[in-house]
């Protein structure tokens, strides 16, 4: 049979959102968070879930509201993924358990956590040195019976899976911090390829532990201004001095344009294209010259079959980290030349804070939500332009404008960097 | 997207317990014997190490320093593929190279973790004790060998793999996802070549703990796959697995020889009450079967040890009735890496139309008399997650 429906510019299906869901420190739900994101609200705080004792940055966008006492990273970010996937399925009006596509979770690495290492360590009686052999030989015990799938990676896609009712093998995905993005793009791609009509794409990550906030203080790469913690997140200002960790869930059911007009559902945007391109100059460091993220965001647009003068507004990576907003900066200059200076640009990331793995997909959202409302969400805590990145980065308040076309740039430790973009209703 | 293109496995790199490279592999599994697990070093649990490897051929030393050994293992069996498919160093390839990999976590500090146990006794701060400890004593780069994407990573960067880059995650099931999607991509037009696979370091404190928690792991003696017992077991491994995969035309175009056809991939799940998994398989292998030559196809099991789903896959197999070979046996288990080494291992059975002795009760049947054109290679995870592949000879 085939289709005779709605064809993008290079003959694949019209890949539309239909429901969309968001948690982040900021709070639980679209209307929340648009109206703190447009009202230039921080979500930054002092991180109150553990001891910060000892250690460098003691500041997070922690989603206080969503966790409760003893959660481990695997069960908050679970409970984030289920949170912002039931909003978005229940926006799009497809029935509850029963989602008729499969299913792609961005979801940060798990592992054994300290807490779970002591009661270990405590149950094995060692007088002397602890060793692994020691904890090895009490884990059969039942009480640790939950650490074990607390910390297999095939655990929480599954059980989404069973829960939300989705079709086939659920894929979980990292791409570091495109991860959200990449999990978007897997469903845009399966959609293309006519495989299903409709695909779940969730980016979920709360893992904000001790030892996640050492790993990336020992890589230099988190905002040590505990002091402020709301004005910490500072992107493309001259006084950036890292990100601020934080946590948090998006997601989006995708459906071909034909299958949502045959249901009658809302039509929020459209997922117009993709694009991906690795890097390969350093583990952590993006290549100065900007290329990989040029041809990124190139590919992305060349997918859309549009030009970068199609574009209206660029949803940024903006870390804060000194390296990122530079670079970012050398590569939407490149690609936007001249009329760059036209483009406003801003970071969701100054209000919210970079929530890894999820992020991706919160500004995908956010990005859907700006073209709905015709209203851009700032970026905070500009107080110091950087003279070297001259951008309209619509500082500190939300501001109208007509948006049509958005690009929304997600780039990776591990060179992983996706973009996509993102427009209104087909006309 | 209807145009369908042909999906070829132009170049394959395999390391495991067996040795690296498919040669390699074939006269081991060839020669029969006791496997080459190791019932000591985490005793009395049985694990498969990887032998010796000349990291140096694939690896330039200051990058290896900045890798633990899965990334290493992983980076190396990488290498091996791409020299395979004959892209090595070829930048303007590699360039709009796609890559998928199937990665798990990479390896903690052993060290650092049991001294800040032995020392947090008698803390009063226990937190505050740990955060100090972590501070200083962690090695900033552990991060690095640590994140499942930075297999990936160190793959860009070693070998300039940069067309895209997406790690998949979720033991066995990754594998065969990844095969999956890579395979969908090239088909329907949206990607010419991609690297696909995986590395696993089973032959690790962390790990053996883990799944100490919960999954049974094999004590001596050893035993096969199939034959563990109602309560089932696994024997962690070390092993990389990948494969280039490539449209017809692509490969034609460049002159590239195929080693097989991939036809068909397929990934699935159940919440694995009794019969799921029979259930599963068999609906996969519905899905094959009539494009399968009886008279010369083969199964390269990837069944796990674990049961019930270990003696679910027997009984499947058993009722489709071609040979049956389970790799597990010979390489133990290598999660997120498992599927992708069975497709290399299928890929050898096809090249020399022939089959490795049986190794316990599940492993029937001989190598049909006029060769073999297919193999049917099966993924049926330890937990969760049921994958199947038919590969073909090709002319």
């Amino acid at each position: 049979m085939v289709s005779q429906g709605l064809r993008d510019k290079k003959g694949r299906p019209v890949v539309v959102i239909t429901g969309m869901g968001i948690v982040s420190p900021l709070g639980t739900g679209k209307a929340d968070n648009w109206k703190r994101l447009t009202a230039g609200e921080s979500g930054i705080r002092s991180i109150t879930r553990f001891s910060t004792e000892g250690l460098r940055t003691t500041i997070a966008g922690a989603v206080d509201h969503v966790y409760e006492d003893g959660m481990v990273s695997s069960e908050l970010s679970e409970k984030l993924a289920r949170l912002a996937g039931t909003e978005a399925i229940e926006e799009s009006g497809i029935s509850k358990g029963n989602f008729p596509g499969p299913f792609f979770l961005a979801f940060p690495p798990l592992e054994i956590e300290w807490s779970q290492r002591y009661a270990l360590a405590a149950a094995s009686g060692a007088n002397e040195k602890i060793e692994y052999a020691d904890l090895v030989r009490v884990a059969n015990k039942p009480e640790f019976s939950s650490f074990y799938e607390a910390s297999k990676y095939g655990v929480v896609p599954e059980r989404l899976a069973e829960h939300f009712g989705t079709k086939g093998s659920p894929i979980s995905l990292t791409t570091a911090c495109a991860s959200g993005a990449t999990a978007i793009q897997l469903g845009v791609e399966a959609i293309q390829r006519g495989e299903c009509e409709a695909a779940l794409a969730i980016g979920a990550d709360g893992s904000i532990t001790a030892e996640s906030v050492v790993r990336f203080s020992l890589l230099s790469a988190l905002s040590t201004n505990n002091a402020t913690p709301q004005g910490a997140s500072r992107p493309f200002s001259k006084n950036r001095d890292g990100f601020v960790l934080a946590e948090g869930a998006g997601a989006v059911v995708l459906e071909s344009y034909d299958h949502a007009v045959a249901r009658g559902a809302k039509i929020l945007a459209v997922v117009e294209g993709c694009g991906e391109k690795a890097d390969n100059f350093h583990r952590t460091r993006s290549s100065p010259d900007g290329k990989p993220v040029i041809s990124c965001m190139r590919r992305a647009l060349d997918d859309a079959g549009v030009t970068a003068d199609d574009v209206d507004y660029i949803n940024a990576h903006g870390t804060s980290t000194p390296e990122n907003d530079k670079m970012e900066y050398l590569g939407v200059s490149t690609v936007f030349g001249e009329r760059l200076k036209d483009i406003p640009i801003s970071s969701n990331k100054s209000m919210i804070g970079h929530t890894l793995t999820a992020a991706g997909a919160i500004e995908a959202v956010v990005s859907a939500l700006t073209i709905l409302n015709q209203r851009i969400p700032p970026t905070i805590n500009y107080q110091v332009p950087d003279p070297a990145i001259p951008l309209d980065v619509v500082p500190n308040v939300a501001r109208d404008a007509k948006v049509k076309r958005i690009i929304s740039n997600s780039f990776g430790f591990g060179g992983q960097n996706t973009c996509l973009v993102i427009t209104g209703e087909p006309a | 997207m209807s145009d369908r293109h042909d999906v070829w496995i132009t170049g394959v790199g395999l390391v495991s317990a067996l040795g690296e490279g498919l040669d390699q592999h074939w006269d081991k599994l060839m020669a029969g014997g006791t496997p080459p697990y190791d019932d000591k070093t985490f005793a009395p649990h049985i694990t498969f190490p990887v032998g010796p490897i000349e990291y140096d051929a694939q690896i330039p030393k200051r990058d290896q320093r900045q890798m633990e050994a899965w990334q290493r293992i992983g980076v190396y069996a990488a290498g091996l593929a791409l020299t395979d498919a004959g892209i090595a160093k070829n930048a303007e390839i590699l360039d709009k190279t796609d890559m998928i990999v199937a990665a798990g976590g990479g390896e903690r500090d052993v060290a650092v973790d049991t001294a800040i146990l032995t020392d947090l006794r008698g803390q009063e701060k226990r937190d505050a004790f740990v955060n100090e400890r972590l501070m200083s004593d962690l090695r900033p780069t552990l991060f690095l060998a640590q994140l499942p994407n930075l297999l990936a990573g160190n793959i860009s960067l070693v070998h300039g793999v940069v067309g895209s880059s997406r790690t998949f995650m979720g033991e066995e099931a990754s594998g065969a996802d990844a095969l999956n999607i890579a395979h969908a991509r090239i088909a329907a037009g949206q990607s010419d070549i991609c690297l696909v696979g995986g590395a696993y370091n089973g032959t690790r404190w962390d790990l053996v703990l883990l799944f100490s928690l919960g999954a049974p792991l094999l004590e001596a003696p050893f035993k096969p796959v199939w034959d563990r017992g109602p309560k089932g077991a696994l024997a962690l491994a070390a092993m990389g697995a990948f494969v280039v995969l490539e449209s017809r035309e692509h490969a034609e175009k460049r002159g590239a020889k195929p080693i097989a056809k991939l036809s068909q991939v397929l990934s699935n799940r159940n919440p694995r009450k009794p019969g799921d998994t029979a259930e599963t398989l068999l609906s996969e292998w519905k899905s094959v079967e009539k494009s399968v030559k009886r008279d010369s196809a083969v199964v390269i099991s990837g069944a796990s040890g674990a049961e019930p789903a270990t003696s679910e896959e027997r009984k499947v197999l058993s009722e489709i009735g071609l040979p049956v070979r389970a790799t597990t046996t010979y390489i133990g288990n290598g999660m997120e890496a498992q599927f992708l080494a069975n497709i290399a291992i299928g890929c050898q059975a096809v090249r020399k139309g022939t089959l490795f002795p049986a190794a316990g009760s599940g492993d029937t049947g001989t190598a049909p008399a006029g060769g073999i054109s297919q193999a049917v290679v099966t993924s049926v995870g330890h937990w969760r997650g049921e994958g199947l592949a038919l590969i073909e000879r090709v002319g």
